[in-house]
């Protein structure tokens, strides 16, 4: 949220609109008190950051709904993390790395040790307070199938193979009160050809809203112009893995294919939809028969892909509510989508003051919880750009801040 | 996805995963320029490998460096791809020091150069030592002769170099506006200076060293030529005939350009020692490193001559400076000298595609929807 524009916002986002887009994408399912913290307390972030040595990048000409999206970090995540990491070592915070956290003492909701192996070898570290910032279990494949059952192998991770759930499951097999549903997460469309794990931002792909979405059959399953890309693309990868074999091809067509970012992988292109359906491997009389029924059912319209336009489809099942233009104009390009798991939304209860609660409602006196692990507390489903990078610095201060209180 | 063992092919690909990122884009020129364009042709990615000013911004910056599968490191192959096109320009090709051992030819060529001085010297004037007279060691005009020959020649070297590598990787009209702005980048170094926070040069955290010790040995070799000419035009025009008083303009310009061509070279060479391997290879035995020595020389005896002008070391001081700069000159159009016009005339196209006239091409921008998680 920012009241007015701030050094790379351009203009005013409300708490109260902030609050609406967040209750439309989750459907209700959020801790409201909590997100409200959040979101007060997001305009406070960007001065914070700016003074820890965070860089933004300057506001792009051209970018569409930046004043209500997300101001991006100069150089991105790693270089935020390389930030930190460098004014810690600078305060004398010692980080120890290639540990894992393999149990947690906690007695009574009270902290006393975490058992760490270091390069192999198992030491006991005692603390004051713990906070737990370790992430999802997106990179999990067999905690993904208890939801998601065989799904799960056809998953691909965006991020580090690391991202177990170690501690997760520590805390929550420890006493802690769950929050979330474990099927939901951040999961979006991605090439297929990504690498199984850590291909990162690169290998995402944002025509889905500019053409059509089939599945393996060729077949229409979902509105791909439900609504502005922003608060939508984050939902596509748990559609991909409801469809058969977990794939999807998404296609467009020379009008509207150069209105995205490019990717990493180039596009499968080809003359005619016949062709692209043999190219994809997908039944190609099939797939011409849903693009002729689909381009039938386009209602004229005034197309801007900027904003929620007036171009629909009549009398199809799904309709595309919005960008719907007929495919005619060849070449025609295809990229085949696999669900890209981002992270999971399980985690444990938190209080306003980061502290986990405990499964009989107290909280824990020196347990706190930050970033993705407790995400799920203000995303029960659904996802708004930007607000994980939100819900990580917002709690990140304030779990850090119970915990210099819970060591004095 | 997979590296190739061709420069410029690994050039494409790498632009092609940067293009999809896009989280560097403020760090410097190269990631807008990048962006201004979806398929890299080997024109656009000499161009983008001379607009990159290897600071390793990005670099530090990227989540697909080695070991990750991606092996991205743009700063490395981007220099790889520039040796290849100072190497391409140079007239003759097999003349260029660029990606070579350059120091034995260097070294080779400074004992030829300052023989061929003695030679002169022994045949024109005389070692025996008269005061400060430095034309009774080698007459004036054999003197000009020598060096504006060698100067000439090389600049005319330089400047086919320069028009191969236009015509290799900028290829735009020559307009007023670009050229200007891409000249007060160059003489900013507007790419070093990280919007005021300087860049990871020689290591991640950020410094304006790098920038400040080649500001200093820019400006020290621009001050020694202006010395030179407010010389030679004493000389031709007012028959003021060397040596000129300690506070006279060519000696304060030549001893301060000295000075920048001392500290600025030493600090250079210093931050090389302390690069970080991960971004640059860099060889004691490489092109950059004999250009410092050679400039940290010239200045150097340049500034001994002064300082013992008086005395019976001169004449010899004097051939070794006089030898020292002849080397230097034959040098400027094979070795790092080039960097320079290379990096400004990627200047001059980047500015000229952020001009209004340059957007009006059939540049595509791509990704108007920003979606970055």
């Amino acid at each position: 949220m920012h009241a007015a524009p701030t050094g790379v916002l351009t203009d005013a986002y409300s708490e109260e609109e902030y609050l609406q887009d967040l209750l439309q994408v989750t459907e209700g399912q959020t801790d409201e008190e909590l997100a409200r913290l959040t979101i007060r307390a997001s305009s406070d972030c960007f001065e914070w950051m700016t003074r820890h040595g965070v860089r933004f990048q300057p506001s792009l000409a051209g970018t569409l709904q930046l004043g209500r999206t997300n101001a991006f970090f100069l150089g991105g995540g790693k270089a935020l993390v390389n930030t930190y990491y460098a004014l810690a070592e600078k305060l004398g915070i010692s980080v120890l790395y290639n540990a894992e956290v393999t149990a947690l003492r906690v007695n009574d909701g009270r902290f006393e040790s975490a058992t760490v192996s270091i390069d192999g070898s198992s030491i006991e570290i005692q603390a004051k307070a713990l906070v737990a910032a370790s992430g999802g279990f997106e990179a999990n494949m067999e905690w993904l199938s208890e939801s998601w059952g065989d799904a799960a192998k056809n998953f691909i991770v965006r991020g580090t193979p690391y991202n177990r759930g170690k501690v997760l499951r520590l805390l929550l097999d420890g006493g802690a009160q769950k929050v979330g549903d474990p099927s939901q997460c951040h999961a979006i469309a991605l090439d297929a050809r990504a690498p199984k794990f850590d291909g990162g931002i690169v290998t995402r792909l944002d025509t889905v809203p500019l053409g059509i979405v089939v599945d393996r059959c060729g077949q229409r399953f979902y509105d791909e112009g439900e609504d502005l890309w922003p608060k939508r693309y984050a939902i596509w990868g748990r559609l991909i893995a409801r469809q058969t074999d977990q794939i999807a091809y998404s296609i467009v067509d020379s009008k509207t294919a150069g209105l995205v970012m490019p990717s990493a992988f180039p596009a499968l292109e080809a003359r005619t939809i016949r062709e692209l359906g043999g190219l994809l491997g997908i039944n190609a009389d099939a797939l011409e028969c849903t693009v002729e029924r689909f381009n039938q059912s386009v209602v004229e319209g005034s197309f801007d892909h900027t904003r929620l336009d007036n171009c629909r489809t009549r009398g199809l099942s799904p309709e595309k509510t919005h960008w719907a233009l007929k495919l005619d104009s060849p070449p025609f390009f295809g990229y085949p989508l696999r669900p890209g798991i981002t992270f999971t939304y399980l985690g444990p209860k938190v209080n306003r003051r980061g502290q986990v609660i405990l499964k009989d409602g107290r909280p824990a006196a020196n347990v706190f919880a930050a970033g993705e692990i407790m995400a799920g507390n203000i995303l029960g489903k659904g996802y708004l750009a930007g607000i994980g990078m939100t819900i990580g610095t917002v709690f990140g201060r304030i779990a850090g801040m119970g915990a210099a209180d819970a060591a004095k | 996805m997979r590296p190739s063992n061709l420069p410029i092919e690994e050039g494409q690909r790498l632009l092609r995963l940067c293009n999809a990122c896009r989280y560097c884009e403020g760090f410097c020129a190269v990631f807008p320029a990048m962006e201004r364009r979806s398929v890299f042709t080997a024109a656009d990615v000499n161009y983008l490998a001379n607009l990159c000013h290897n600071c390793g911004e990005c670099y530090y910056a990227c989540p697909y460096t080695p070991p990750h599968e991606y092996a991205l490191n743009l700063p490395k192959v981007l220099a790889e791809i520039r040796m290849e096109t100072y190497a391409r320009s140079a007239v003759p090709r097999s003349f260029s020091l660029a990606g070579r051992n350059s120091a034995r030819a260097v070294s080779a060529l400074v004992v030829v150069a300052i023989g061929l001085i003695v030679c002169i010297v022994a045949a024109f004037g005389g070692f025996a030592s008269r005061g400060a007279d430095f034309y009774a060691v080698i007459p004036h005009e054999v003197m000009a002769i020598t060096l504006g020959l060698a100067f000439v020649l090389a600049v005319i070297l330089m400047m086919v170099a320069f028009s191969r590598f236009w015509r290799d990787g900028i290829g735009v009209p020559i307009e007023a506006g670009p050229l200007i702005t891409a000249l007060g980048d160059t003489l900013r170094l507007t790419n070093l200076d990280g919007h005021g926070a300087g860049c990871p040069y020689p290591q991640a955290r950020l410094s304006q060293m790098r920038r400040w010790f080649h500001h200093a040995t820019f400006y020290g070799f621009l001050l020694c030529f202006a010395s030179t000419c407010v010389a030679a035009s004493y000389h031709f025009w007012l028959g003021w005939r060397a040596p000129y008083p300690y506070l006279s303009a060519p000696v304060v310009l030549g001893t301060l350009g000295g000075v920048g061509l001392l500290a600025g070279p030493a600090g250079l060479l210093w931050l090389r020692r302390k690069r970080d391997p991960a971004l640059d290879d860099l060889n004691p035995r490489d092109f950059g490193e004999s250009f410092i020595v050679l400039l940290l020389l010239a200045s150097f005896t340049g500034l001994l001559l002064l300082a013992l002008r008086e005395t019976g070391a001169m004449s010899w001081l004097l051939t070794v400076h006089l030898g020292v700069v002849l080397a230097l000159f034959a040098s400027l159009p094979y070795g790092k000298f080039m960097h320079g016009k290379f990096r400004f005339a990627a200047l001059v196209r980047n500015s000229f595609e952020q001009s209004r006239r340059g957007r009006q091409l059939p540049v595509e921008r791509h990704g108007t929807t920003v979606i970055r998680s």
